[in-house]
């Protein structure tokens, strides 16, 4: 075929293609700019309240003033950390959740849905009771969450399909939860303690190392989507099309399912499952941004997810003893999944 | 530029244990337009999987130019071989050009992306396929005709030599369907070999250069429509008795089907 019937200005002009474009992105901008400034907004509150209240100028003077500022240890050694690790944590689950979801093509079908949160959960709790402690039980943390995520491939089947894919990750995570819960039968009182954290996900113990960690995977991880956004894209086809045009869909699948468990189990490891940010990242960044896999607002929307719920779990839930953060996300995204599914259901019964 | 041969040799395809292609030898003519037809489920769809290596055969081989298709690289089939599968499914909220683009995509490199050539191709397919003027409207957002000539549009700017269509008419009202076997024919008259399945017989023996019948998973008839397609093989095809009559414009058959109670 050849290309001399028609100039690509002439159809350009005549069918507002570039108008479609230019909103698309000029959408894109706004939504990252919004999330930017809502996390800059985040920040500075974060920063300020607190048991040692300062006021927002108090805190520009003790990140830039030396060594004995006022408040420069509560600023820059307790609530930057807490800060950047609620950010960073935040950001790993948001872009695990949204690329899972888009490469299998189902909104369920998201790290703490299917599993792989569980299954990092559970092998930590095990080392602990094994009397494990420190990096060990982060390391176990890695592993089980990727243990979990083969069991699940393998189990669906080379040619995953959304359904199945979800299912069978509802019934690992099942699994690793009673797993879990004999872990935890068979631990010291010190050591359930100490395994209560990986039951609920807090950002509360943060450490510089862990923030570059989790940190770095995510600009890895990142940088990676980046080069391989044409595979990525044409995996939004059916296998069948995909195909057809020269992808390797099965292949494209099984990378990024083994990125977005490795995001999700760094996560996990330093912050324990926080309930549902990857979950709802995803559906809350395509909402936003209009069309697409929103690779790119997914990881925002889940900083802004995880450091507003931290800073609610600290300051607004009454209690004597300030609540974990994956508290406050588990009690709203629970609401969340329903609706969805409500709404999923809604769908289906409109006729074709 | 003749392109290169597509051959099923003793062919059997199936979905796990179960055949719905019996041992198929079927070599398709090159540059001319072959149409398969058949009643359902008798194993149209699957061989033009099969022929378009989206379905391994459990026995016997499809071969490009004597090379088994399974053996020659992904992006490498995709320049010479396009397929329009029959329930495509498109991205949630893509515009129509962006679409269409997909169909460059064995003609990128990994690191070189989008080219201007490649909009030229585009621009050309839909102009083409008469949806030009759809190209900045979402796909989710077309009627169903639309949707069909858009699709058969990222199939052409994929400029595949040889062009596999699963029922690319079915959702289309009769001129519509004219103007995309029109399209597939001026593409045949370029030196693309095209094969498609269709379900309408008159029309299918009005297009075709080459008739294939199909029924129970094999070949029952094959050759030029005006000797291939009588009155016994379309009973022995779809169990239905019909007359044929010779269109007065062409010479092809026309089908008229009978039903039981027409019975004299």
């Amino acid at each position: 075929m050849t290309a001399a019937a028609v100039q690509v200005g002439e159809v350009d002009r005549a069918t507002g293609l570039p108008e479609l474009r230019r909103s698309d992105r000029r959408r894109g901008l706004l939504v990252v700019a919004c999330l930017g400034v809502g996390l800059v907004g985040l920040a500075v509150v974060a920063l300020s309240v607190g048991a040692v209240a300062l006021s927002p100028g108090q805190v520009v003077e003790a990140l830039v003033g030396g060594p004995g500022t006022e408040g420069r240890f509560v600023v820059t050694g307790l609530r930057l950390p807490r800060f950047a690790l609620g950010a960073v944590v935040g950001a790993a689950l948001g872009l695990a959740g949204a690329l899972l979801q888009s490469v299998v093509r189902n909104p369920l079908a998201s790290p703490d849905i299917v599993g792989l949160t569980g299954g990092a959960s559970a092998a930590a709790v095990l080392a602990i009771s094994l009397g494990a402690t420190g990096r060990a039980v982060e390391g176990a943390a890695l592993v089980g969450a990727l243990g979990a995520a083969v069991a699940v491939f393998a189990l669906s089947g080379r040619g995953v399909t959304g359904t199945r894919f979800v299912v069978v990750g509802v019934a690992v995570a099942f699994l690793a939860q009673g797993f879990l819960g004999y872990a935890l039968t068979r631990a010291s009182l010190t050591q359930a303690e100490s395994a209560w954290f990986w039951l609920v996900g807090s950002v509360g113990t943060a450490a510089w190392a862990d923030v570059g960690r989790v940190g770095g995977t995510v600009l890895a991880a990142g940088a990676l989507l980046g080069l391989a956004h044409r595979p990525l894209g044409a995996l939004a086809l059916d296998d069948d099309t995909a195909r057809a045009v020269g992808a390797r869909p099965v292949g494209t699948r099984v990378g990024a399912i083994t990125l977005s468990s490795a995001l999700a189990a760094v996560a996990v490891a330093v912050a324990g499952p926080v309930a549902f940010v990857a979950f709802v990242s995803g559906p809350i960044a395509r909402r936003l941004r209009g069309r697409g896999p929103a690779l790119v607002t997914a990881p925002l929307v889940g900083a802004v997810v995880v450091v507003a719920a931290d800073l609610a779990a600290q300051h607004l839930v009454p209690g004597s003893l300030s609540p974990p953060a994956g508290l406050v996300t588990g009690a709203l995204g629970a609401p969340f999944l329903v609706w969805l599914l409500v709404r999923g259901e809604q769908k289906k019964e409109l006729p074709a | 530029m003749t392109s290169p041969l597509l051959a099923a040799e003793g062919v059997t395809l199936g979905y796990g244990q179960r055949a719905v292609v019996h041992d198929v030898d079927l070599a398709v003519r090159p540059g001319a337009l072959t149409v398969l037809v058949g009643a359902n489920a008798s194993g149209k769809s699957t061989l033009v999987r099969g022929l378009a290596r989206l379905l391994h055969p459990s026995s016997g081989r499809i071969t490009l130019d004597g090379t088994d298709l399974h053996r020659l690289p992904t992006r490498q089939v995709a320049r010479t071989l396009g397929i329009l599968p029959q329930h495509p499914v498109a991205p949630e909220g893509i515009a129509v050009a962006d679409l269409v683009a997909h169909g460059r995509y064995p003609h990128r490199s990994f690191f070189r992306g989008h080219r201007s050539d490649d909009d030229e191709v585009v621009a050309a397919a839909l102009e083409a396929t008469d949806t030009a003027e759809l190209a900045g409207r979402r796909v989710d957002e077309l009627s169903g005709g639309q949707r069909q000539r858009v699709w058969v549009a990222m199939a052409l700017a994929q400029q595949p030599q040889i062009l596999l269509l699963d029922e690319p008419t079915s959702a289309l009202d009769v001129a519509h369907q004219v103007e995309v076997l029109d399209v597939l024919r001026a593409e045949v008259r370029r030196g693309t070999t095209v094969v498609l399945v269709i379900h309408d017989l008159t029309l299918a023996a009005r297009y075709a250069d080459e008739l294939v019948v199909m029924a129970g998973g094999r070949v029952v008839a094959r050759g030029e429509p005006v000797v291939t397609l009588t009155e016994d093989v379309v009973h022995t095809a779809f169990g239905v008795r019909a007359r044929l009559l010779e269109d007065p414009d062409t010479g092809r058959p026309v089908v008229l089907p009978r039903s039981a109670g027409d019975r004299e």
